[in-house]
């Protein structure tokens, strides 16, 4: 065999070998679990398939309501996010200068620190007996603690938006910096005021980055289930939670795997819109 | 900068801009800041007024034994995650940059596939294999889960690297007569290792934050952010939940900072050789 086949195939079966064992199978293995009619019998045995899962999950009302308003929190979560991190980003690439580089990391340090412990600190502001709540009670501007902070669809999204920024802000930055000053200039030369050649010049131009920075933020956010988890409470909860009470709680996998393949769908759907907007190995260059 | 593009770049209120970073950059580390301030408050509440000032919390870390066996099952874990996505993840970044082959796209999104699939559905479909092939859930369910989710990380700043540098050392090594793994070998891996380097920092920091798989795939062995999780509903325990989170907090820091701070000098290095 010539040497470099041989190399070729070394680096390929283990990745491949492992992706596919830890990440194809199981998903194959629920798609064939939301045929599936009930838990009775074994997991890798042989059922007759049926439709019941999904027939049942039509017929319910309360799923596509949830689903829809998981999709349009986590719409809004990225338009917060992405309008929020514009400015930054922009202020990054023509404004800062030399400390560009320092505020890139100053802005990014939070990102970097545990999710789990962003997401927690939110709890201790909002809750009824929290640090906001506390704060204001104490310094005698409320008398009584404010109700509904915590445990809401709005703390949830002010929860992730807030998780959100730092990230959102890096695709801007990016196509931000790409942009030939050269425009810019022309721009002015001709006469155009400063709003004007952002409109005409600099947002049409960084519009593949704002693209790529309301995916990033979307996709994943439509199957969040743990900021709903420990900021939501049953009020706030999203789709990802269903699916999560029916592996746990309610143990109806089935069913759970059912939701999943919707969710799944769901997601592609977005990727796919995504990838027709956004080039994603372009960008990355 | 022009001078062009100061003027085009100006607003009216030129002051506005640097205002809105230092507000935005106020808020997002206010939580934060407000966590620290609290993992030394002497109460076990988290309200205002705050009580005595106390190293307490940090002292009772370290008498607790759950609490330092969590910390320690999400090392190990992310040591061993972050190893083995690295090595793959640098194997697909090889694939995709030093040869053609049909399915050179599936591989490309294969290997990114796992940024998009929800964790919720990742993770419950990884239950359902492991429960199939009757592995019990256990710390190494827990690394494997986090060995598919830090791929694409390993992959993306990998090829990034090999991107970005020419052929030309390899090409002459071939033409002397080195095999190509030879080349892999003295060449090409020490010319990207900071970033292999660099990546292996982001996929053991990926690991050791990750909580939405680890609560499916664990079992009673709990990992850190999964202990912390269960913790939440006793009140007494919170600060030192907190006192530990924070300390997590400043290593994780630590560890991005350095990793980052490797990745630009190697990238400065060969700039400078060229």
């Amino acid at each position: 065999m010539h040497p470099r086949r041989a190399t070729f195939w070394a680096l390929y079966l283990l990745p491949v070998g492992w992706v596919g064992l830890f990440f194809l199978v199981p998903l194959v293995l629920m798609f064939a679990l939301s045929f599936r009619a009930d838990m009775q019998g074994e997991l890798l045995g042989l059922w007759r398939p049926t439709l019941d899962q999904y027939e049942a999950i039509f017929a319910i009302g309360s799923y596509w309501r949830l689903l829809a308003i998981s999709i349009g929190m986590a719409f809004i979560v990225a338009l917060m996010a992405v309008a929020m991190a514009y400015p930054v980003a922009y202020f990054l690439v023509f404004r800062a200068g030399r400390a560009a580089g320092l505020c890139l990391v100053i802005l990014m340090i939070p990102f970097w620190t545990s999710f789990l412990l962003r997401v927690m600190s939110w709890k201790f502001l909002l809750g009824s007996e929290g640090v906001i709540n506390s704060f204001l009670t104490y310094i005698h501007a409320i008398a009584q603690p404010l109700g509904g902070l915590l445990y809401s669809r709005n703390a949830v999204v002010i929860t992730l938006v807030y998780v959100w920024i730092p990230f959102a802000a890096l695709p801007i930055y990016a196509a931000l910096q790409r942009i030939d000053s050269e425009m810019l200039e022309s721009a002015s030369d001709l006469g155009a005021r400063p709003w004007a050649s952002f409109w005409a010049v600099t947002f049409p131009l960084s519009l593949p980055g704002v693209l790529a920075s309301f995916f990033m933020v979307f996709i994943p956010t439509v199957g969040e289930y743990v900021t709903p988890l420990l900021i939501g409470g049953s009020r706030g909860s999203m789709f990802g939670n269903i699916i999560q009470d029916f592996f746990t709680k309610a143990a109806n996998w089935p069913r759970g795997a059912a939701l999943s393949m919707v969710m799944l769908a769901v997601t592609l759907v977005l990727v796919a819109i995504a990838a027709r907007l956004v080039n994603l190995r372009r960008l990355l260059e | 900068m022009t001078i062009g593009l100061q003027s085009v770049a100006a607003l009216r209120r030129p002051r506005v801009l640097p205002i809105y970073f230092g507000v935005l950059v106020f808020l997002l580390y206010l939580p934060l800041a407000v966590l620290l301030l609290f993992s030394f408050n002497a109460g076990t509440s988290l309200s205002f007024p705050m009580q005595n000032l106390t190293l307490h919390w940090y002292q009772r870390l370290f008498d607790s034994p759950e609490v330092l066996r969590a910390a320690r099952n999400s090392m190990v874990v992310a040591l061993s995650s972050g190893t083995a996505a690295t090595l793959l993840g640098t194997a697909v970044a090889l694939l995709l940059t030093r040869f053609r082959f049909r399915g050179e796209s599936f591989l490309f999104a294969l290997a990114m596939l796992p940024l998009v699939v929800p964790v919720v559905v990742l993770a419950v479909a990884l239950l359902v294999l492991f429960l199939a092939i009757g592995i019990d859930r256990s710390l190494l369910t827990v690394a494997i889960g986090h060995t598919v989710v830090a791929l694409p990380f390993v992959v993306l700043i990998v090829t990034a690297r090999l991107a970005g540098f020419d052929r030309d050392l390899e090409d002459a090594a071939m033409d002397l007569g080195a095999h190509y793994p030879k080349v892999i070998a003295m060449i090409i891996l020490p010319l990207i290792a900071p970033a292999v380097i660099s990546a292996w920092m982001v996929a053991f920091t990926v690991s050791l934050d990750e909580f939405a798989l680890a609560l499916f795939l664990a079992g009673n062995d709990a990992t850190f952010p999964v202990y912390l999780f269960s913790q939440l509903r006793f009140a007494s325990r919170l600060p030192v939940m907190i006192a530990l989170a924070v300390l997590l907090m400043v290593a994780t820091l630590a560890l991005v900072l350095l990793a980052e701070w490797i990745r630009r000098r190697g990238h400065r290095n060969v700039t400078d050789t060229r």
